[in-house]
């Protein structure tokens, strides 16, 4: 029934990027904020933790904003549906397995999320397709300022929001954008990239946050420090940083053009071939083959239309949702053999692509991040 | 964040975490400081956060090291081994543990965002009637009777008003 819901409709996750800034999938932002005069649930006991879910839930849920949308207890969720709610970045691994007198509530377009006894009581989170700071932080903002209506928030004038972990504290606002870097990977520019904007209190991760792997490319690029700045300084300085980010990357492309198009336009088309021959496809490989059409896509080798099967790919070629559309649990070689299935399906109408030798970007053609992320 | 993590070679608890790429996975090597020293891992200019939170605090006095919150009962052996603190009050009792590892982990020490308009009311109020309260103590004190008269009005008014906006909620 939940799951069903959360298929039907569109959402942020899966309509992701655009043309105007094909580097950047999405941007996120999640506000931490606690209950005043409660311990925190990772030290409270159970009753406070369900004192905490029961004031919560309710008073999330009848947001305007989470108008028909969806609430749950996470017990009362399936491994399943818990598992496609990860992969939907709708609830963290912590919260799917730390599961006793926790919650979820979850806007109907699935662009809001807030979840009940995480680390912190409540993390509100806000998703929006493409580069859109400016808007993820009016609609979390808002969320946040009908909250703290009915909700007594721990607050210190001198710390700010207080939070579980310090590192949460002051704004306990985390900013983010999945970035789809294949030229970094490919030239092996990424490791530099990375111990550079750590040196700037930024942190670079995986598809799935901490411990995450780097499949197709995907980094999810993130402040660091959440004390001594207001939340429009950090997203400035972010911003600063992805900016320098997109332009290495959009440089590494055209190095690659200029040096061996020949070897990219071979990765580009083997992985159009087997995605439309495969029989066998870990997820994986998948995200790996999906990375390179999303590129082929940015160079004009397919149809603009084909950047939403794709990203759609990067969601849907994930186990729960294999699953989801196999009908029942699946042992993981059949769903290798399921997800090539689905994805020699998606492929079918997908026009081979065109290998033209084309210049990278003139300097007015450079993609631009979206502008109103400047007015931040 | 998750569970406190273990050095992978002797499994105490791990302070310095290193984060490479190969061939496009993210690999993480958590140590403690005596392996990473041994492997030679030095870099003073790496950013370990749990290094600057979970530093042995052999200088610390041992009442210091006994604290515990009396809001919540989290003890500060507790959060040096998980990182996480146990409620809002915790701030102020391991302020002399926090507060300098709060300065290497952010770009300053007092908050400048957002600000929860209702908590910043409950707070005027309650600072408001703070200084009533001393200003009425010493008003009896020194026999100002008329001072104490007005000052206890203005005590009733203020928490009349508290009442009435925390009924409205």
């Amino acid at each position: 029934m939940l799951i069903k819901s959360i298929f039907g409709g569109k959402s942020e996750m899966t309509e992701a990027g655009s043309k105007k800034c094909p580097v950047v999938l999405m941007t996120r932002i999640r506000l931490a904020r606690n209950i005043a005069n409660t311990p925190f649930p990772g030290w409270a006991k159970e009753t406070r933790r369900k004192e905490v879910l029961e004031t919560c839930l309710p008073s999330v849920a009848s947001l305007s904003q989470m108008k028909r949308g969806i609430s749950a207890e996470i017990s009362s969720l399936s491994d399943l549906e818990r598992q496609i709610l990860v992969e939907r970045h709708l609830i963290s691994r912590e919260l799917s397995s730390n599961a006793d007198a926790a919650g979820v509530v979850i806007s109907k377009d699935q662009s809001i999320s807030v979840m009940i006894n995480e680390e912190d009581h409540l993390r509100i989170q806000v998703i929006k397709s493409g580069y859109r700071f400016k808007s993820a932080w009016n609609a979390i903002d808002a969320i946040d300022s009908a909250l703290e209506e009915q909700l007594d928030f721990a607050f210190s004038q001198k710390l700010g929001y207080l939070t579980a972990c310090p590192t949460n504290v002051g704004t306990g606002m985390r900013a983010s954008t999945m970035m789809h870097l294949p030229a970094l990977v490919i030239s092996s520019q990424m490791e530099k990239v990375v111990r550079a904007v750590n040196q700037l209190g930024i942190a670079v991760r995986g598809l799935f946050g901490e411990g995450s792997d780097a499949s197709g490319s995907i980094f999810q690029i993130s402040n660091q420090t959440t004390l001594g700045e207001s939340e429009g300084e950090i997203v400035k300085r972010l911003s600063s940083v992805l900016r320098t980010i997109i332009d290495q990357e959009m440089n590494a492309r055209e190095k690659i053009l200029e040096k061996d198009p020949n070897k990219l336009y071979d990765k580009i088309g083997r992985a159009y071939g087997i995605l439309q021959n495969s029989h066998l496809l870990t997820s994986s490989e998948c995200m790996n083959l999906a990375s390179l059409v999303r590129f082929g896509v940015d160079l004009e080798m397919f149809p603009e239309k084909t950047r939403n099967i794709v990203d759609r790919m990067f969601i849907e070629c994930q186990p729960g949702h294999v699953q989801y559309h196999a009908g029942h649990e699946i042992e993981s070689s059949a769903r290798d053999e399921f997800r090539a299935a689905y994805m020699r399906k998606q492929f079918e109408n997908v026009a081979r692509p065109i290998f033209n030798l084309h210049e990278m970007s003139s300097e007015d053609d450079t993609p631009k991040p979206d502008p109103e992320q400047e007015a931040e | 964040m998750a569970k406190p993590l273990k050095c992978d070679v002797c499994s105490e608890p791990a302070t310095v975490h290193l984060t490479q790429i190969i061939n496009n996975q993210i690999h993480k090597i958590d140590l403690c400081e005596s392996c990473a020293e041994q492997k030679g891992i030095t870099d003073p200019s790496g950013y370990s956060l749990a290094d600057l939170l979970v530093k042995p605090e052999s200088q610390s006095a041992p009442e210091v090291a006994a604290l515990s919150c009396p809001e919540c009962g989290c003890t500060q052996r507790e959060f040096k081994k998980t990182g996480r603190l146990g409620c809002g009050a915790c701030y102020e009792t391991f302020a002399s543990v926090v507060n300098p590892a709060l300065l290497n982990m952010h770009k300053g020490d007092s908050h400048k965002g957002k600000v929860p308009q209702r908590a910043l009311e409950r707070a005027t109020f309650i600072d408001r009637l703070g200084t009533l309260e001393d200003g009425l103590k010493e008003a009896i004190s020194s026999e100002r009777y008329e001072d104490a008269a007005r000052m206890r009005d203005e005590i009733i008014e203020l928490k009349k008003a508290m009442e009435a906006a925390a009924l409205e909620d």
